[in-house]
């Protein structure tokens, strides 16, 4: 997961096994060896290259080809309209609404799960019996399916459901909202539900790292007169420095095209209003199910657009650090 | 993942304590807070519906198995579960064996291009899935592939690729040249080290790879809910998502059949848990 960036890979430069016996053989046998060679490499990356190429590249290539037509999706697209499609959105209000929205859920997310997360992850890296189970019932919710995670929160939200029950007996009834139906309020639950699914996985990254810590290091600390908080504060935070930045780049990229969980958890009533919509909601809910196809491929574009800006904006400003520090051969 | 066969056994050093109240205290709100709406879905199920209209927060009394039982007896669950393994075993033996192949060439052989291949599927991971979901409907539609399992296993291999191939390449990377020598010295061509040495010395990072794409399969729906609109070839997570919208007042009939669906993939990660999180750790060492 590190390397999200080619150079953040040790694989780089470490194996490159010279190919073939020593020099001392005839011209023809090393051409055959050469020979060989390629059609191994051909033959063994063909079928990955085709299949990706195909399914992921391709499709990419064509929604920006249709984002420039009016078209409904029947028969070749003929209307071209040029960058109409681009302007229209960007005029629509419930499409402003979802890229608010967006942004809520990003700076969210960022904001919210970190530091949960790391408090967590702290926490269970300390060793204490049944700690596996613990870390085990934390992850739960990272690995249910975004559609359970959003019925099972859909029923626990609704009006006068279980949550609000809950408030009720614990004495907060004031604190009760209507959670799915506010306009106000929707794409803060949206978010609460997003963290509950996703702090998870940051969770299990940030233990990953803490667990590459060599415990010589702590151990030092230790020797050294080093408090519990005060180990963690100085060895572990800058230690997990490039973990961390690595999650925020995974949550950002998935925060840009959320989708599932918003889809089943709110009405699509207050969607349409895009009170709860997001870039990626908005474009199914125009491109596949009102099918204005060319309409829903500019959004499409769009979205790839602000997630390949946001990704190289990271990778430039924050990721660099973990890039110097595998060329400069950090490990080695 | 290497460094876990390396690492002393931590008997050795610190044994495990009691840890403090305070520790458990907080490890147990933590737990609380992340299995409580999963218990109350799970338990929910063997309720009553007017029971949760009465007291949404209550326990169940009496116990009624009958949501479950109806669930189980319904042949289209089966289906779709069916359906379900199907794609996602397809998918998983799919973007291992593709993966395995590109980063063993990746990773074992030298030739011009190759980083440059490399930084070319590596972009894959900056391609939201979600972004291209239309485009992609439009092209499998075209392909007469729509109601299909291939409309569903093709674009997710192509997805799960990139990340696959960031994995293991340098898993197949530190394999000892020496190995690959004493190979070639007993004869084995390139392709019969691939199979007789590198397949077996690299499989935590293959049950890590074919872990993390068969999970994410599993669950997928926005991908399903546009190509499979054949309600034969629906796969668990459309199946829930239809049940609730179709029966909204049978809450406990949702319930239970939320918890069906979602225990497969609990069991999965239960028992796979440490493959994910010592992949992970191989790859954030990176």
């Amino acid at each position: 997961m590190t390397s999200i960036n080619p150079t953040l890979s040790p694989a780089g430069g470490t194996s490159v096994p010279p190919a073939g016996p020593p020099a001392a053989r005839r011209r023809s046998s090393r051409a055959a060896e050469t020979r060989r060679k390629w059609y191994e490499i051909i033959g063994l990356t063909t079928p990955a290259v085709a299949v990706y190429v195909m399914f992921v590249l391709v499709p990419m290539g064509f929604a920006v080809y249709y984002s420039l037509f009016r078209w409904r999706g029947v028969g070749p697209p003929t209307e071209f309209v040029g960058f109409n499609n681009y302007i229209l959105a960007f005029q629509d209000p419930i499409f402003l609404d979802a890229l608010r929205n967006n942004a809520i859920i990003v700076f969210g997310s960022l904001l919210l799960q970190g530091p949960i997360a790391l408090a967590v992850a702290l926490l269970l890296n300390r060793r204490f019996r049944g700690r596996t189970v613990f870390r085990l019932l934390v992850f739960v919710p990272y690995v249910l399916a975004e559609v359970t995670v959003g019925i099972m929160w859909k029923l626990l939200l609704t009006g006068g459901g279980t949550v609000d029950a809950l408030l009720k007996q614990i004495g907060l009834g004031s604190f009760v909202q209507a959670w799915l139906a506010d306009l106000d309020v929707v794409i803060w639950t949206m978010l609460f539900v997003l963290t509950w699914k996703y702090v998870g996985f940051a969770i299990i990254l940030l233990l990953a790292g803490l667990s590459n810590v060599p415990p010589e290091l702590t151990e030092a600390a230790a020797i050294d007169g080093a408090s519990w908080w005060q180990t963690q504060r100085h060895v572990m935070f800058p230690l997990l420095g490039p973990t961390i930045r690595i999650w925020m780049f995974l949550s950002m990229i998935g925060s840009l095209q959320a989708f599932e969980v918003i889809w089943v958890t709110s009405v699509p009533a207050v969607r349409s209003l895009g009170a709860s919509a997001t870039m990626a909601t908005y474009m199914v809910d125009n491109g596949f199910f009102a099918r204005l196809w060319g309409y829903g491929n500019a959004v499409a574009v769009i979205l790839f657009a602000i997630s390949f800006i946001a990704a190289l904006l990271f990778q430039r400003f924050l990721l660099r650090r973990d890039i110097e520090g595998a060329v400069t051969g950090r490990r080695s | 993942m290497t460094a876990d066969a390396v690492r002393p056994p931590p008997t050795s050093r610190r044994p495990f304590s009691w840890g403090s109240p305070l520790t458990y205290g907080l490890a147990l709100a933590v737990a609380a807070v992340s299995i409580a709406p999963v218990v109350y879905v799970i338990v929910g199920g063997f309720r009553t519906t007017p029971q949760i209209i009465a007291d949404p927060a209550g326990l169940p009394d009496p116990w009624v198995w009958d949501n479950y039982a109806r669930v189980l007896t319904r042949s289209d669950f089966w289906q779709q579960a069916l359906n379900s393994a199907v794609i996602a075993l397809g998918t998983t033996l799919a973007v291992v064996l593709l993966g395995v192949c590109a980063a063993f060439v990746l990773a074992r052989y030298s030739f011009r291009g190759r980083e440059a291949l490399y930084t070319f599927f590596t972009l894959g991971l900056l391609f939201p899935s979600g972004a291209a979901i239309l485009p992609l409907y439009l092209m499998l539609r075209d392909l007469n592939l729509i109601n299909s399992y291939y409309a569903v296993i093709l674009p997710q291999v192509a997805f799960s690729l990139p990340l696959t191939i960031v994995i293991l390449r340098p898993f197949l990377a530190a394999v000892p040249r020496e190995l690959e020598d004493a190979a070639a010295i007993d004869g084995a061509g390139r392709l019969g080290f691939l199979w007789r040495v590198m397949l077996p010395l690299s499989r935590p990072a293959l049950v890590t790879v074919g872990v993390l794409a068969f999970v994410a399969s599993w669950n997928a729906f926005l991908l399903p809910l546009l190509v499979l609109g054949d309600a034969d070839l629906h796969t668990l997570p459309l199946g829930v998502q239809n049940f609730s919208s179709q029966y909204t007042s049978d809450t406990a009939g949702i319930l239970a059949f939320t918890s069906l669906a979602m225990l497969p993939a609990l069991l999965f990660f239960t028992f796979a848990e440490k493959q994910i999180v010592g992949g992970l750790q191989g790859a954030v060492k990176g």
